[in-house]
């Protein structure tokens, strides 16, 4: 009997199959997608970990505060290797912010993912691959010679004997050198984007560590049928003091941890729009259910005169439902697949390449994607499911069938006091601070949307009646017939337009912050920033100090700051910490901070109000950092307003940075002319000197916010790109709505056939009625949006986002373009309303 | 059995409409119907028609042909003077719009509209304003009054199907079919809509068709013609009820004669 019903249906329930296909495709595609980026860190981890290391204490970490400065003297390495129970015993020193230019002169990889270089080592890695193996030529000899990965090679189209110009780190930012060989990473050489370079053992040493005989780290590999504990705990015997020896296994695992925190920070964005997908997909569901049951009442009421109980009823809509979202979640699991191609695509684009890194379903991803499935669709057709029962067996015999709808009042009541309540905690939100604040705010506005979904049968009739009066001036009769059409059945149209309001009310959002945003840094950088150049890499890749002395050099420069980064944990959470010269700084920034930028001395620290008010922190606090030497404590001396001219959280001094084992690398440089530079030409001669970094830019303030705001821009492109997802469901909503409808109206349809309506003019009205339902959603969802904007905004001003802005342009843009994805939606639809044969549609009972 | 090749209008003076030589076949093969069979029939300017015969005779069929919703498979339909034969869909339902006007049993009306609208509805969609004089009068033939501004389904279905009548007059239409518009109607209310078309014909010098089963309803027409088996058998001039019930008896019995002789 389901069955039956379901496949003479087979067409309605195709689009709503297809809402719970999308929505569980994302979020199956998220968990693949995240999977396979944990997968390929795990192996780049395990892939370089050696049965133990040896490493300044604390050391080791893969996400660490920044990059370890302490060394180990090279004498340790014979020490180790005299052990017994070590196999061999392998000193390397590592290096990072190593890239490479390309023969077209670009930076291999583009701005993103890590430049690591080493010296070469026949360490077997945990997995039992060595770490790293020779391809092809030699390996380097000395400092004239590098080898490099295979597909970094191939990437900036480098072949053996080529010159290779390389970025780096050292005291000479460039260097070139001749491809000596090609070597490959583990077994299968995925490296996520990274780049390889391979050095000589003495070369690494003179060229980064001032020629000291030392070493980052000591690989050991165990002698046979020697366990790694048994492996550290004798290497730790010879160590000296503030060196250790770990297992492999604890390290990686470690280090697994750290990734998976920021996996885990991906998964969870990607899950947020997965949540969004799935809500809008909701609405389409409960919207076809409810047609669906309508289209079926008389048969319904057959059935329920034949006998069968409204519990039976109940199961026969339920288990129909039941089917679809099998059959969907099923096809969800494998779109989700697809997504994750699609994801892999997208983030390669940013960097993270995943290569053709294969993408797995785990057992986790396969049940929530059911579970998801079942509960969303089965949760969504309860409704109607529940209207079908109570259809009374008496109107079976009626003509036409009027299912029993609850009264619009109780939804007005029911969606009132929701939105009520969703105001209540916005409020509350206000009040709270840091990220309750967030949520309860966050949790207010999803309130409001269900509630303002429950009234928009109410709120959409004067707007559909509005359009009304547009359509009829410009289409007569043909404008009349849609806009009576759009307001037949209110539920239906202001479901429809629900699903879409929610999408553009999250678009609408978004466009106000990021521009918001936008202003924000505008201003900041108008206000604070007193240096007339910066140079800088717009993800704040370090680059080599020497820059700074060579552009102190330059006539006509007055002064320049160092500006550095670190990640330490404050607290348990990793925070972006800011160190440079305050005399310096002083001169390139007017930041606001009580007691002046002096204030700052080796054991102080500054915070950004915001930071300082979600630690809770106030002047004269200690600030406990974890670097690698271990914990630093500062005193928090004062705040200064949050800036896009000063890209930290925190503020220490260069000298406490450079104690804390963080080596020495800038991030970014602020340059103060004299006053009677000559802009032009200080500008033009200082780009010449960074004119082989790739790396780096020279930009006046304009262009430093235009970069910044390029950021924001791109992170808007994403996030834009996501939601469209939800948006592209709401449209199937809108097909879905009107095909039933057409479906629903075929004798209407014949009858204006046969009293001389063109095909045109029929499909003329679907796309009318179609372009109204859009733009009710698109409408409330754009005020929807500005309204939770501003709100939004306020709530955060204090963290940074100051400045309003609303972009009433774009916000136009995305009314338009509802109006054509109407047009869009109703293509098919029309199409099958102006096919329909006069008669037969006349016919239909 | 008299057979009529052609059977011409009772009035004299122009053709508003006629079939010549019209057949129509359902399906191919085994399975064809011949539904019309080289019909060739004429209808008056001003004469008010009833086609009768028994279910399945092609009354319909006939009435699909003529108000261009269906295609003839041989022969012609001429409406006013215009020939429907190889007539693209735009060009026959533009017909059907400004020449025909069509009542069915239901469903005649669009329910979003009110019954002043559904009236309008082919003028307002061929973008034209109602002739007000005409307009005028065929408002005030409906004889709604302030219903004029309700919905169909404020209306019973009497005062509905005089609606559907008034709409597929108000573009004066070459002609105006309605198939059984009284087949839903009880008595009372079929007298209403009969009423109202024979004062269209008789004031207005309308031509007007219809199917139907009732010799009370065909004694309100000019002419009836007969069809059986998909030809036109018979016709009767100025009919009477009584006239008619006999005749359709007589029909009959030779229907079922000649079904049993055939069998
Ligand atoms: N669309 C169709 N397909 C096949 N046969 C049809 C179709 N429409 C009508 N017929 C057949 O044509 C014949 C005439 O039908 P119709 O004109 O509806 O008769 P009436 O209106 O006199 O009852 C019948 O035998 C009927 O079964
Ligand atoms: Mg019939």
């Amino acid at each position: 009997m389901t069955l039956r019903n379901l496949l003479a249906r087979k067409l309605r329930l195709t689009l709503s199959g297809f809402a719970i296909v999308l929505g569980v495709a994302f979020v199956a595609g998220s968990f693949i997608f995240t999977d396979a980026l944990g997968g390929a860190f795990t192996g780049i981890i395990k892939g370089t970990t050696a049965d133990a290391e040896v490493l300044p204490e604390g050391g080791g970490e893969f996400t660490g505060a920044g990059e370890d400065s302490r060394t180990i003297p090279a004498s340790v390495e014979a020490d180790l290797a005299g052990i017994p129970e070590v196999a061999v015993a392998n000193g390397y020193n590592q290096v990072q912010g190593v890239y490479v230019i390309g023969a077209d002169g670009e930076l291999v990889g583009g701005d993103g993912p890590p430049g690591l270089a080493f010296n070469y080592t026949e360490t077997e890695a945990i997995t039992g691959d060595q770490i790293v193996t020779l391809l092809e030529g030699d390996l380097p000899s000395d400092e004239s010679q590098v080898a490099l990965d295979v597909g970094t090679a191939d990437e900036a189209g480098y072949e053996i004997g080529d010159e290779v110009e390389l970025v780096t780190p050292g005291p000479e930012p460039t260097m070139t050198a001749t491809l000596s060989g090609l070597i490959q990473f583990g077994a299968e050489g995925g490296l996520v984007g990274a780049s390889l370079t391979i050095f000589d053992d003495r070369a690494i040493q003179d060229l980064f560590f001032r020629g000291r005989d030392v070493y980052t780290g000591i690989s050991l590999n165990a002698a046979d049928g020697v366990s790694q504990q048994q492996l550290a705990d004798a290497a730790q015997q010879v160590l000296p003091a503030g060196v250790e020896a770990r297992t492999g296994d604890a390290l990686a695992e470690e280090n697994e941890d750290a990734i998976g925190e920021i996996l885990g920070f991906i998964n969870t964005f990607l899950l947020v729009f997965a949540a969004v997908a799935i809500v809008v997909g909701a609405f389409l569901i409960v919207n076809t259910f409810s047609i669906l049951v309508a289209q079926r009442s008389r048969e319904l009421a057959l059935l329920r005169a034949l006998g069968a109980s409204r519990r039976q009823v109940n199961r026969a809509v339920l288990s129909e439902a039941l089917v679809v979202a099998l059959i969907g979640s099923t096809l969800g699991l494998g779109a989700g697949y697809l997504l994750a191609i699609g994801l892999r695509a997208l983030f390669a684009t940013f960097g993270l390449d995943l290569g053709a890194a294969s993408l797995l379903v785990e057992q986790r991803t396969v049940l929530v994607s059911y579970a998801v499935g079942l509960v969303v669709t089965v949760v969504a057709a309860y409704l109607p499911a529940r209207r079908a029962s109570r259809v009374a067996p008496v109107t079976a015999m009626r003509d036409d069938v009027a299912l029993p709808e609850a009264s619009l009042r109780r939804r007005l009541v029911v969606g009132v006091l929701l939105s009520v309540a969703g105001v209540v905690l916005m409020v509350a939100g206000f009040a709270g601070s840091g990220r309750t604040g967030l949520v309860l705010i966050g949790g207010g506005m999803l309130a409001i949307l269900l509630g303002v979904s429950l009234v928009s049968p109410v709120v959409g009739r004067p707007v559909v009646m509005l359009l009304g009066i547009g359509y009829r001036r410009a289409f007569s009769a043909v404008g009349t017939l849609a806009t009576e059409n759009a307001l037949r059945n209110p539920r239906r149209t202001a479901a429809t337009a629900s699903a879409l309001m929610i999408g553009l009310t999250l678009v609408a959002l978004m466009s106000i912050l990021g521009q918001s945003a936008k202003a924000t840094t505008d201003a900041a950088i108008d206000e604070t920033l007193t240096a007339q150049l910066v140079i800088s890499n717009v993800i704040g890749t370090p680059f080599s100090t020497t820059i700074a002395e060579q552009v102190r050099d330059v006539e006509g420069v007055d002064s320049v700051a160092q500006f550095r980064q670190a990640f330490p944990e404050i607290d348990g959470s990793q925070s972006f910490v800011g160190a440079a010269d305050p005399e310096q700084l002083a001169r390139a920034l007017d930041i606001p901070v009580a007691g002046g930028l002096t204030a700052l001395t080796d054991g102080a620290v500054l915070a950004t109000s915001a930071a300082a008010d979600g630690q809770g922190l106030t002047v004269g606090d200690r600030v406990a950092m974890d670097f690698p030497v271990g914990e630093q404590e500062f005193t928090l001396a004062g705040t200064f307003p949050p800036s896009g001219a000063i890209p930290a959280d925190y503020l220490i001094t260069t000298d406490a940075l450079e104690q804390a084992g963080i080596k020495a690398a800038d991030s970014l440089i602020y340059i103060t002319l004299a006053a009677d530079a000559d802009r032009s030409a200080v500008r033009a001669e200082i780009d010449v000197s960074i004119d082989d970094l790739p790396t780096v830019t020279l930009k006046d303030p304009a262009e430093f916010a235009q970069e910044q705001k390029e950021q924001i821009d791109q992170f808007l492109a994403i996030v834009y790109l996501l939601l469209a997802l939800a948006v592209v469901i709401a449209v199937l909503g809108i097909v879905n709505t009107l095909a039933l409808s057409v479906i629903e109206r075929t004798r209407e349809v014949g009858l204006l056939r046969a009293i001389g309506m063109q095909r045109r003019q029929l499909r003329r009205m679907v796309r009318l009625e179609s372009v109204a339902i859009a733009l009710l959603g698109a409408l409330l969802g754009i005020v929807m949006g500005i309204a939770f904007g501003v709100v939004l905004q306020r709530a955060i001003a204090e963290q940074g986002l100051d400045v309003l802005a609303i972009p009433w342009i774009q916000l136009g843009v995305f009314v338009v373009v509802s109006g054509l994805v109407g047009v869009l939606a109703a293509i098919l639809p029309a199409r099958r309303a102006a096919r329909m044969d006069v008669l037969t549609a006349i016919a239909t009972e | 059995m008299t057979e009529l090749a052609t059977t011409q209008p009772a009035a004299t003076g122009s053709t508003a409409a006629r079939a010549v030589g019209l057949s129509k076949i359902y399906g191919s093969g085994e399975t064809a119907v011949r539904a019309l069979d080289r019909v060739s029939v004429a209808f008056g300017g001003g004469e008010f028609t009833a086609v009768m015969g028994p279910s399945g005779s092609g009354k319909s069929t006939l009435m699909h042909c003529l108000a261009a919703l269906d295609t003839a498979s041989e022969g012609d339909v001429i409406v006013g003077d215009t020939s429907l034969v190889g007539l693209s869909d735009k060009a026959l339902t533009a017909l059907r719009r400004d020449r025909v006007g069509f009542v069915f049993q239901a469903f005649n009306l669009v329910p979003t509209l009110t019954a002043r609208e559904n009236i309008t509805l082919p003028l307002a969609i061929a973008g034209r304003k109602p002739d007000q004089q005409w307009y005028d009068t065929v408002i005030s033939a409906v004889g709604l009054g302030d219903r004029l501004d309700h919905k169909p389904s404020e209306l019973s279905g009497g005062q509905q199907q005089r609606v559907a009548c008034a709409r597929a007059l108000v573009s004066r239409p070459a002609i105006v079919l309605a198939d059984e518009p009284t087949g839903n109607l009880d008595s009372a209310a079929s007298g209403e809509v009969l009423g109202f078309l024979r004062r269209t014909v008789d004031e207005f010098h309308q031509t007007v068709i219809i199917v139907t089963h009732d010799p009370v309803a065909a004694a309100y027409t000019d002419r009836v013609v007969f069809l059986a088996d998909g030809r036109v058998v018979d016709e009767m001039l100025r009919p009477t009820a009584a006239a008619v019930l006999e005749k359709v008896k007589v029909l009959s019995a030779r229907e079922v004669a000649g079904t049993a002789a055939g069998g």
